[in-house]
């Protein structure tokens, strides 16, 4: 694995251990978060702020008046052999439901005619792969996900859209997402999930984390629309959707 | 809140006016930008002024127009940034010098006529009541975070305060402008550029563009060609990355921009000089230069060392005469109305 340290900034760096979207990577990535969060809670790394892992990097944000480039890259060299040989996180499994109907799937069409599928087979495709959550960004709790079946791989919209609606469950290249919050967006738009994936009153504001497996299961219109008052009103818990408290357990 | 306790109504938010503080720290990992206010400075000297915490929650607005009243009682507010300010009462209007503190009576109004340079002012109102969200009260409309509800200030927001105590207090000596180029550091993916378009990005001027708001900074002027592919696996991006999209004009993301991206960013401007930047009108034009990790960090400990300076420098306002508002107005020598800043005429 080849480390390369980037300057992103006086006051952060980026540790990148490849240019891939791959398990191995992000494997990496989490055990090196891992262990800077062990010295930060031993007293170590004065001057850094907090770390942002992604698909095959790990950002540092740091106090440049608290440290400097020099210092805290000779501190973190050290724990750059805990990312070599670092086993797969743990995650947890999750069951999301998903609405592939009407004004919920404004993509669903073009996306089967651009695949030579029918819209039930696009369906089939993306809801028969369980996702492995690579990392969070963009928007709060936006959560980039892969890998999708080859059959389901498209560029981006060459027009990206002014306003995608939230909760709209998107594809583009080899990865799917959910958009937690109104946003411009380019993905394409398969269906809509009811499930609020970020609520800042919880202790861990963003339902699902990097490492995470996903799941999505189809529901109808009508379905879609009982689940999404009933969460509305606080009378169901997201957690519900909740397979295992680890990927390595059997989903029921 | 009552009517009866002290507290700010908005009575016009002007081009954008929201709530911010020093930002939310810790949550970039699930996608939380910091936010914030844009200018640091700024904030930290409206609050000394106003008697509050250096990084107390404050009011941002742009390009000027936001318009304020005190309800319920006496309140100190206070404005930083090159702002024409402006107090009515009782139907009187007046003009105010920015970068001091000020008393408004129930009733009173402060209105920030426009900039006389940059886009941006800060207003601190003294005990200014807002609740934390994720540690921070700045506002991020996009998820509804921080400020009143989530959302930027509109006409009839009310904001808690507090009653004034102690003296009114002034900054003599404002900062100066800094017209030098955006120091900028190459990287995290200036390998995906030639040299030309290095060269390029640290020579030519480049155009504010009309898109420039707390998110991002579009530029306009010489494009940037890509070595390769235009796009990159998403990775984390920070306030300042310079991001080139395909058509090659480069983006300064901002405060409010999103936590990872998928262009490539073939430099960083540095922290001491964002927030001229964000200042930066549409239709300026500036340059970026070339600076080192040394000279980032040097740059960081002499921005402070200023702002400690510029904080150590405020005063009390001795028996309410404000100097420094007369030298502005370059009335100091007018024997008439010397003592009398109501007098002064609108500039």
């Amino acid at each position: 694995m080849t480390i390369r340290i980037l300057d992103a900034g006086d006051a952060a760096l980026t540790i990148e251990f490849g240019d891939a979207i791959d398990p191995r990577l992000l494997a990496a990535v989490n055990a090196l978060d891992a262990a800077i969060a062990a010295r930060q809670a031993a007293g170590g790394l004065a001057g850094v702020i907090e770390t942002m892992p992604t698909f095959r990097s790990l950002t540092v944000f740091f106090d440049p008046l608290a440290t400097s480039r020099a210092g805290l890259l000779a501190e973190l060299q050290p724990l750059f052999a805990a990312a070599e040989h670092a086993a797969p996180p743990a995650g947890r499994r999750w069951r999301l439901p998903v609405c592939y109907e009407g004004e919920a799937a404004p993509d669903l069409a073009d996306t089967a005619r651009a695949i030579g599928r029918s819209a039930d087979e696009v369906i089939a495709l993306h809801s028969g792969s369980e996702y492995l959550v690579y990392m969070l960004g963009f928007l709060p709790g936006f959560p980039f996900m892969g890998d999708l079946p080859e059959a389901l791989r498209l560029p981006r919209r060459t027009e990206p859209r002014v306003r995608v609606p939230p909760g709209s469950v998107a594809i583009a290249t080899g990865l799917t997402a959910i958009y937690p919050w109104e946003s411009p967006g380019g993905w394409h738009l398969l269906g809509r999930c009811p499930v609020p994936l970020f609520d800042a009153t919880r202790a861990a504001p963003s339902l699902l984390a990097a490492g995470d497996r996903v799941r999505f299961e189809p529901v109808t219109m009508a379905e879609y629309e009982r689940l999404a008052a009933a969460l509305a009103a606080g009378e169901i818990d997201p957690q519900r959707w909740l397979v295992a408290a680890t990927a390595n357990e059997t989903g029921t | 809140m009552t009517d009866t306790a002290p507290h700010i109504e908005i009575l016009a938010p002007g081009a954008y006016a929201s709530l911010q503080d020093a930002g939310r720290r810790g949550w970039r990992r699930i996608g939380v930008p910091w936010a914030g206010v844009l200018d640091v400075r700024l904030m930290r000297i409206a609050n000394t002024l106003a008697g509050n915490a250096e990084n107390a929650p404050v009011i941002e607005c742009f390009d000027g127009g936001l318009h304020l009243a005190a309800r319920g009682g006496a309140l100190r507010v206070a404005v930083a940034g090159d702002a024409a300010v402006e107090l009515e009462s009782g139907g009187e209007r007046r003009p105010l010098a920015a970068w001091r503190s000020v008393t408004l009576n129930d009733g009173e109004q402060l209105r920030i006529r426009r900039m006389n340079s940059g886009r941006i002012a800060v207003v601190a109102v003294a005990g200014l009541a807002v609740p934390a969200v994720l540690g921070s009260a700045a506002t991020y409309p996009r998820a509804l975070l921080g400020g009143l509800d989530g959302r930027a200030l509109a006409a009839g927001a009310r904001l808690p305060a507090a009653a004034p105590s102690g003296l009114e207090r002034v900054l003599g000596t404002p900062p100066a402008d800094d017209d030098g180029p955006l120091r900028a550091m190459p990287g995290p993916q200036d390998d995906h550029f030639s040299s030309e378009a290095l060269e390029t990005f640290f020579s030519a001027d480049y155009r504010v563009s009309a898109q420039a708001d707390r998110m991002g900074v579009r530029l306009e002027g010489s494009a940037l060609a890509h070595l390769g592919a235009r796009e990159i696996i998403s990775d984390a991006t920070v306030p300042g990355s310079v991001q080139v999209p395909g058509n090659g004009l480069p983006i300064v993301l901002m405060a409010d921009a999103q936590t990872a991206g998928g262009y490539p960013k073939i430099a960083t401007v540095i922290g001491a000089d964002l927030p001229r930047l964000a200042q930066c009108r549409p239709g300026d034009t500036l340059r970026f230069a070339r600076v080192d990790a040394a000279a980032g960090g040097a740059a960081a400990r002499e921005r402070e060392a200023a702002t400690r300076r510029l904080l150590a420098a405020i005063r009390p306002l001795a028996g309410g005469i404000d100097l420094a508002a007369l030298y502005a107005a370059n009335l100091a020598g007018d024997a008439v109305h010397a003592l009398a800043p109501e007098y002064r005429p609108l500039n």
